[in-house]
C-alpha cells in the first residue's frame, strides 16, 4: 500500500484503529421557549468547557503544539459562532448539539474550498472544535485513547490537531490516515514529535485490522501490512539508521560552526526554489550562498515575466527570515539549454554563449532579472552574483545594467533596494588569476569549483571517459583557489565557496587552513562539514 | 478614527497563529478595529473573519481603529506588525 509520506522516518508496530464516533443531527424540536433558553446556557457551558479541556492540554504540550491549540481556543471565543449557533437553536427551535453541527459545516466546507494550503488545512481546526462542542452537548466520553502498552501505530481515517496531540507520545510509532495532505495537522504534529506519519491512504486502508503488524516509511509512503521476517528485518536496520543519523543532524542543527579555538565559519545553503529554503533551514543553513535562478527559465516556452521572477525571489526571501540569501543571475547555455531562446547548438558549449555572455548580450532579459531581484530586495537581506566573468569589463558592464534597472524603478517610483552588494562568481581560471583587478570592483567573492575544475585542467565534467581526470585537489586548482581567497582578503571582501568542493567533507580543513570561512553547499551536508569544523 | 496600512511579511500570510495573536492584541483595547482587504471587510474581534480574508504573504491589510483608545492600539499594532509578523 502507498499513501503521502508527509514525516520522515521508519515506523513498526501493532495498528491500531482510532474510530471516531458519528457526530449525527438529532433533529429533536425544542418544545418552548424555556427549553430554547436552557439551550443556550447549555451552548455556553459546553464552550468554556471545550476551552477548559484545551487549556488543560495546552499545559503539558510542546511550545509548537501549544500554539496550535491556542488558535482553536480563540476560535472558540470568536463571537461569530454563539450569534449563528443561537439564532437556529432560536429560531429552528433545535437543540444546541445539532445547531453546533450545522453551523460549523458551512464553514468547514469555505475553508477546505480555499486556494492556499495553511488556509484549507484550518478546515481541521473548525472541524476539531465543533466535535469537541458536540461531544459536550451530547455527553460523549473526551478523547480517543489507545489501548494499554507501547508499539502502536495509530490508523484512522483522519485525526484531529487535538487528537495527535492528547495522545500518549511514548507509546505511539507513528500515524497513518485515509485523508490528509502535505500541510494537514496530521503531518505537522507528527513532524514536530519526530514520529513518521504517511496521510492519504484512502480507501486501502480499510483493509489494516487491529493488532496487524505494519511497516511504515515516512518518506516513500509505503506502508506494508504484516511483512515476512526477512521484509522486517530490513527496516529494522534502516529504522536505527535513521535514528542513528537524525540524532547526529539534530545535536548539530543549532550549534554555530566555530572552530574549537573559536574561529566562526559560516555554513549556507545552495538552493533553487522555496521548498530548498525550507529544508535548508531544517538542516542548519545560516543562510543561502548560491540561489539558482535557472529553473524559473527552465520548462516552459517563453521567457518569465518581472512580476513572475519578482513573486520567486521575493517569496524565498521571505522564507529565509532575514538570512543573507545570494541570487545567481541567470546561468543557462552550456549543459542548460533553453529552447525558447533560440540558441544555436555549438561545438563547445562549455566554451561558448552561456551565462553573463548571454546576459550581456540581451540586456532586455539581463535587465528584467535585476529589476525582479532589486525590488525583492526590500524583503530580506540579499546579494546579487554574475557567474561566468572572464574579466574586469565584463564585471563592469554587468555593474551598469544594475546602475541602469536601479534608475528605471526610481524613475518609476517603484520601491527597491538600493544597497544590495554585487559580486562576482570565480569560476574561470581569468577571474581567479585577476582576482587582485576584480577585487577592486566587486562587492565579494563566491568560487564556483565545479567550473573552475574544468575550465583549469580541461576536463569536461560531462564525459565520463576522463571522470578520473577531473580532480578538484589538482595543484592547479588549489593554487587558483588560494589565490582567489588571498586576493578577497587583501581587498578586505568576503569570499565564499558555492562549488561542490564546499560541501565536501575532504576538502573542509584544507580550504579552513587556506581562510575560507563561507562554505556554501547542499543542505544535507551541511551537518557533516559542520561536525568538522567544530573539531578544528 | 485612525487608517493604517500593513505589509504583511511573512510568507504564508496571516495565517491561523499571526490572526489569533491579532485578534488578542485587538481585545486589550477600547477600539473597534476593522480589517480590509479590497473589498472583503472584517472584525478584528473575529478569528474566523480575518482568516476567510484569506491575506496572503507580501500583501498588504488596511487597519481601521475606532475608538477611545485609538492611538494606543495603533502604537501597539505598529509594534506588533514590526516585531512578530517577520518571524511567523
Amino acid at each position: 500500500m502507498k499513501g503521502i509520506g508527509v514525516s520522515p522516518g521508519i515506523a513498526i508496530g501493532r495498528a491500531y484503529w482510532l474510530r471516531q464516533r458519528e457526530a449525527r443531527v438529532s433533529g429533536i424540536v425544542l418544545a418552548d421557549a424555556v427549553a430554547v433558553e436552557a439551550e443556550k446556557v447549555k451552548y455556553r457551558g459546553a464552550v468554556v468547557a471545550a476551552i477548559g479541556e484545551l487549556e488543560a492540554m495546552m499545559a503539558t504540550a510542546g511550545k509548537e503544539e501549544a500554539a496550535i491549540l491556542e488558535v482553536q481556543v480563540e476560535l472558540l471565543r470568536d463571537p461569530a459562532w454563539e450569534e449563528e449557533v443561537f439564532r437556529r437553536i432560536g429560531e429552528h427551535l433545535m437543540p444546541a448539539r445539532d445547531a453546533v453541527l450545522l453551523t460549523i459545516a458551512p464553514f468547514v466546507e469555505m475553508f477546505e474550498k480555499m486556494e492556499d494550503d495553511y488556509l484549507r488545512a484550518r478546515a481541521a481546526d473548525i472541524k476539531d472544535i465543533g466535535w469537541r462542542l458536540f461531544r459536550q452537548l451530547a455527553g460523549f466520553p473526551a478523547g480517543r485513547h489507545l489501548p494499554d502498552g507501547k508499539g502502536w501505530i495509530v490508523v484512522a481515517e483522519d485525526l484531529t490537531p487535538s487528537d495527535m496531540i492528547g495522545l500518549d507520545a511514548g507509546r505511539v510509532e507513528g500515524f497513518i490516515t485515509q485523508a490528509g495532505g502535505k500541510t494537514s495537522h496530521t503531518a505537522i504534529v507528527a513532524r514536530l514529535r519526530g514520529l513518521p506519519a504517511v496521510v492519504a491512504m484512502g480507501k486501502a486502508l480499510v483493509a489494516v485490522a487491529d493488532g496487524d503488524e505494519l511497516v511504515l516509511d515516512g518518506e516513500s509512503g509505503v506502508v506494508l501490512v504484516n511483512p515476512p521476517a526477512k521484509v522486517l528485518a530490513k527496516y529494522r536496520r534502516k529504522r536505527n539508521e535513521f535514528l542513528r543519523r537524525r540524532q547526529m543532524l539534530e545535536s548539530l542543527k543549532d550549534r554555530v560552526a566555530v572552530t574549537r579555538d573559536g574561529v566562526r565559519v559560516h555554513l549556507e545553503a545552495n538552493i533553487a526554489s522555496v521548498e530548498d529554503m525550507e529544508q535548508a533551514l531544517s538542516y542548519g543553513a545560516e543562510g543561502v550562498g548560491l540561489l539558482r535562478t535557472e529553473l524559473l527559465f527552465m520548462e516552459r516556452d517563453q521567457l518569465p515575466t518581472e512580476e513572475e521572477q519578482f513573486t520567486f525571489y521575493k517569496n524565498v526571501l521571505l522564507r529565509s527570515g532575514g538570512r543573507p540569501v545570494t541570487i545567481r543571475t541567470l546561468d543557462i547555455g552550456g549543459d542548460k539549454p533553453l529552447p525558447y531562446l533560440g540558441l544555436p547548438k555549438e561545438e563547445n558549449p562549455f566554451l561558448g554563449y552561456r551565462a553573463i555572455r548571454i546576459c550581456l548580450d540581451r540586456r532586455d532579459l539581463f535587465l528584467t532579472q535585476l529589476r525582479a531581484i532589486l525590488r525583492a530586495g526590500v524583503f530580506g537581506s540579499c546579494r546579487i552574483m554574475f557567474p561566468m566573468i572572464g574579466s574586469v569589463e565584463e564585471l563592469r558592464v554587468a555593474k551598469a545594467v544594475v546602475a541602469e534597472a536601479r534608475e528605471t524603478l526610481t524613475v518609476e517610483g517603484v520601491d527597491f533596494a538600493a544597497d544590495i552588494p554585487v559580486g562576482v562568481m570565480i569560476e574561470i581560471p581569468s577571474a581567479a588569476l585577476t582576482a587582485d583587478l576584480l577585487a577592486k570592483e566587486a562587492d565579494f567573492f563566491s568560487i564556483g569549483t565545479n567550473d573552475l575544475c574544468q575550465y583549469t585542467l580541461a576536463v569536461d565534467r560531462m564525459n565520463e571517459k576522463i571522470a578520473a581526470l577531473y580532480d578538484p585537489f589538482h595543484p592547479a586548482v588549489l593554487r587558483l583557489i588560494r589565490m582567489t581567497i588571498e586576493e578577497g582578503q587583501r581587498a578586505g571582501i568576503p569570499v565564499g565557496m558555492c562549488g561542490e568542493l564546499a560541501g565536501d567533507v575532504a576538502a573542509t580543513k584544507l580550504l579552513f587552513d587556506m581562510g575560507l570561512r563561507e562554505f556554501s553547499m547542499a543542505a544535507a551536508s551541511i551537518p557533516e562539514v559542520k561536525a568538522i569544523i567544530l573539531g578544528l | 478614527m485612525i487608517t493604517k496600512e500593513y505589509l504583511i511579511l511573512a510568507p504564508e500570510g496571516m495565517h491561523a497563529r499571526p490572526a489569533t495573536a491579532m485578534v488578542k492584541l485587538a481585545k486589550q483595547f477600547a477600539v473597534v478595529v476593522q480589517a480590509k482587504k479590497g473589498v472583503k471587510t472584517a472584525k478584528l474581534n473575529s478569528l474566523l473573519s480575518i482568516l476567510s480574508l484569506g491575506i496572503k504573504g507580501g500583501e498588504a491589510v488596511v487597519l481601521e481603529f475606532d475608538g477611545v483608545e485609538e492611538t494606543a492600539a495603533v502604537a501597539a499594532f505598529d509594534d506588533f506588525f514590526a516585531q512578530n509578523l517577520k518571524d511567523w
